[in-house]
Order: structure tokens, then C-alpha cells, then sequence
């Protein structure tokens, strides 16, 4: 629960509340180390540096990921996935990728296919959200050079079979990078067993760290030095000399990171791996459930998506009949305290595809605090905005 | 002969990835500034014994760690 007694529904935006230890990790190293990593040699700069290391092992530990080196931070995870399309990509190469992509990956890509002459092979789901691994395949034209793919959506919560679709691009030699958002944390990853070549991932979601994290996993198959740096500068290593390092994490990280969040990230990341994955997983399945039955029960309610919690994350849209979106989320807000997300989801490609472009849905989005409660009270609130009340 | 060799690593953090798997195999390692008179790194360098050197190489090299050159301090 929160501190606010709110009832939080957005955390596909950003999971809410934090884990105690997140929000003491931040304030502890602004009370007790301080220090810019890596830079300058005393012993505050290399505790620092040693924060970020520990993070890093932590986020391999819980995805899968081989060796930490090849974790790179970044702001968020648009920005990184934004580095990777943009350094990686060369006039005339080909995409593949799906209809149920946030705008995260399909604004770099358009802007590429308008101007630098990228082609894409645009895989499309069903109208619940489910990819088919046998379309994906067959929509293949073999000179792809990167498949970019949601391990889940952000408008509906439907998981994507990621592992399958790893085997294709792997059997084929099409790199894969996997848009991890909305799963890691509360979803099954293994950057490593899943042949996944580059995972990009947000801190501040499932990972339960703060805003202002996020970054890629290469796996150990994948060369990163065929990914030009979006950004050049400093990096606390070679300084005698001006050229880039090549080397990881380094190539990919100029200038300072934000490491009171990186040690707020490691505080969460822990948190999870002491939790346990699978009790997370079943703890989101059970208030999806009890949201889906909850919703469904409601005249006027419409659910999009699988409409299952064995296919999906704890994310779930719905319209309800003659009541805009955007004044259910209103009401929702203003009259019951319950905090939902309208409209499209900075997802207008995956909206088209479950039928609910342009006018987008209400999204409920629940997390590891997210109690039978706050399910029942944000049922109960549609329920009377659905009657009118 | 030398008491001790270093490890010359290209960045901090590969230092601390180094001194990690050094310790957790038992070996003496410890992160010191970057001796000038061997490179112009701002980074940091990791110190064992010389007579765990080779070892320490045989470690770094199954771990994939990565580092530049080792020397005798």
C-alpha cells in the first residue's frame, strides 16, 4: 500500500510504491558516498563505481544475462532502444517487427524508413494481442537484419512466445532485441538461455527502481562494436585518448549516470530476487484474475486483450459503453481516487491492432503492492461510472 | 624480483570486475590508483602478489574478464 491510500492502477507507467530499501539505497549514497564512479581514484569514486558493478551483477543474476560488463545503463529504456536502432541500422537494411510495438520502437523506425531508407516487415497480431510464432516465421523475407520485438504489451498486457521467436532469428542469424518493459521484473527472462541478443530494459517498472534508469543486456552472441555510440564523451577510462573506447560498458556510457537511481535499481532488483520471480508471477496472476472477473461482470464493460492471466501481464484495458475514455479516467481519478491510464498508450500501432484506435481504452496496470482492495475499490468505481452514478 | 604484479585494466569498473573474481578465488588482489609511470589511465589497477600472476591470468582469461596487460610492479 501506499502511503497516500490512493488507489494505484498505472503501474505500466511506473510501478508505485517503491520497496522501502529502494528509497533508503537512493538516500544512502547521497548521505554516505556521493561520488562520481570511476573518475578521480579515491576511494568514494570507486565505492560508487562499486554500486553501479553491483547493480549490474544483480540485473545479470535476475535476467539471465552473462556477464555484467555487457550491462550499459541509460536514461530510460526509450532512449536505449532509440541508441540501439539508430547506431545499428544502414540505409537499406530491413526490420522485422510486430503491430503491437510502443512508439519507443516504431518512431526510430519510421523515421528511419522516411530517411534513411529502412524497409520493415511489420508481423501483425490477432485482435487480442497474440502473435502467432508460425506468422512471424512465414512473414519472414530472410534479409532482415534485426527482428525487434514487446516481450509484452503495454496496452493489453499480452505476452509474446519470445522464446520461439528467439529459435527463428537465431536459426535464420537475425539479431534479436527484445523490448522488456513491461516484463522484467514480474516476468520469466534469460537473456543468455533465450538467445536473446540485446534486452532492453526500464528500471523504474517491474525492476521497482527509480525514473531515470534503464539500459540494454547484450547477450554473449551479439557484437555491440556493430552498434554506432549515439553519444561521445567521457567516460573515465582511455583518457589519453580522444577517440570513443570500443570497449563495454564504456562505449555506450559517456558522460555521468545517474547512480543514485543505479543504487536504488540494485535495492529493487534484490528485492525481487528474494521475493522470487514466481511468487511475483503468481501474485499478478491472481489480481489480474480478480480484475478480469471483477470487470467482466460489469454491463457495459468491454475487455480487450487475451482476457486470460496465463497469457498476460497484470495490464488490463477496457471501454466502457457511452462513457468517453477520457472521462471514465476523470471520474476514476477525481471521484474515486483510483489512478488509471486513457487513451493510447504512446501505442497507436497496437491499438489498431485489438480495434480500438483512435479512441484508445483505460488501462488498469497492477504490481507487486497492489492489494484485493484496491481491485475491488477500482471495480467497484467503474462499475458506478458505468451506471451512470 | 618484485613483490607484486598489477593488472592494468582500461576502465574502473573492469578493475572492480577483476578484483571481484580475483578474491572470490582466494588470491590476494587490491584495486590501487594506476601507478603513473606504467599508464596515464584515469582508472584503477588491481595488485596481486607476483607469485599469484599467473594464476591471476588463468582466472581472468576463464572469466572473460577483460584487462590489458599485467606486469611485474
Amino acid at each position: 500500500m501506499n502511503e497516500t491510500g490512493v488507489v494505484y492502477m498505472d503501474n505500466a507507467a511506473t510501478s508505485w510504491p517503491k520497496p522501502d530499501s529502494v528509497l533508503e539505497e537512493v538516500v544512502r549514497f547521497y548521505r554516505q558516498v556521493g561520488a562520481n564512479p570511476g573518475r578521480s581514484g579515491h576511494r568514494l569514486s570507486v565505492e560508487s563505481e562499486r554500486i553501479r558493478m553491483e547493480t549490474r551483477e544483480a540485473l545479470c543474476v535476475l535476467l539471465g544475462g552473462g556477464d555484467p560488463l555487457s550491462v550499459v545503463f541509460t536514461a530510460n529504456i526509450t532512449v536505449a532502444i532509440s541508441m540501439v536502432l539508430l547506431g545499428y541500422l544502414r540505409p537499406g537494411d530491413r526490420v522485422a517487427t510486430t503491430s503491437m510495438e510502443h512508439n519507443s520502437v516504431l518512431r526510430p523506425l519510421r523515421f528511419l524508413e522516411k530517411n534513411r531508407d529502412i524497409r520493415l516487415t511489420m508481423i501483425q497480431a490477432r485482435s487480442d494481442g497474440i502473435l502467432d510464432s508460425e506468422e512471424f516465421e512465414k512473414a519472414l523475407t530472410g534479409d532482415e537484419r534485426l527482428a525487434v520485438v514487446t516481450h509484452a504489451s503495454n496496452v493489453c498486457g499480452t505476452i509474446l512466445p519470445i522464446q520461439d521467436l528467439g529459435s527463428i532469428t537465431s536459426e535464420r542469424g537475425i539479431p534479436l532485441m527484445v523490448d522488456a518493459a513491461q516484463t522484467a521484473g514480474c516476468y520469466p527472462l534469460d537473456v543468455e538461455g533465450d538467445a536473446i541478443d540485446i534486452l532492453a530494459f526500464t528500471g523504474h517498472k517491474g525492476l521497482l527502481g527509480p525514473t531515470g534508469t534503464g539500459g540494454l543486456i547484450f547477450g554473449s552472441g551479439f557484437d555491440p562494436e556493430t552498434i554506432t555510440p549515439l553519444v561521445f564523451g567521457g567516460t573515465g577510462s582511455r583518457s589519453e585518448r580522444e577517440e570513443q573506447p570500443d570497449f563495454l560498458p564504456d562505449r555506450f556510457e559517456s558522460g555521468t549516470a545517474d547512480i543514485g537511481g543505479i543504487a536504488g535499481l540494485g535495492a529493487g532488483v534484490r528485492w525481487i530476487s528474494e521475493r522470487g520471480m514466481v511468487s511475483i508471477r503468481e501474485h499478478e496472476m491472481m489480481m489480474t484474475r480478480r480484475l478480469l472477473d471483477g470487470l467482466g461482470n460489469i454491463d457495459g464493460v468491454r475487455i480487450q486483450g487475451p482476457i486470460d492471466e496465463g497469457r498476460q501481464t497484470a495490464t488490463v484495458s477496457f471501454v466502457v459503453e457511452g462513457v468517453t475514455v477520457s472521462e471514465v479516467g476523470m471520474r476514476l481519478s477525481d471521484e474515486h481516487d483510483v489512478m488509471s491510464r486513457v487513451g493510447l498508450h504512446c501505442s497507436p500501432r497496437a491499438h489498431r491492432t485489438l480495434g480500438t484506435f483512435p479512441e484508445g481504452t483505460v488501462r488498469f496496470s497492477m504490481g507487486p503492492f497492489t492489494t484485493d482492495e484496491d481491485i475491488d475499490a477500482a471495480v467497484e468505481a467503474v462499475a458506478r461510472i458505468a451506471h451512470g452514478e | 624480483m618484485s613483490t607484486y604484479a598489477v593488472i592494468i585494466t582500461h576502465s574502473t569498473s573492469h578493475a572492480i570486475r577483476a578484483e571481484k573474481i580475483l578474491l572470490a578465488a582466494g588470491l590476494d588482489a587490491k584495486m590501487i590508483p594506476v601507478p603513473r609511470h606504467i599508464s596515464s589511465d584515469c582508472g584503477t589497477a588491481v595488485r596481486v602478489p607476483t607469485k599469484q600472476m599467473d594464476e591471476s591470468k588463468r582466472l581472468m582469461d576463464e572469466k572473460k574478464a577483460p584487462y590489458d596487460r599485467m606486469e611485474l610492479l
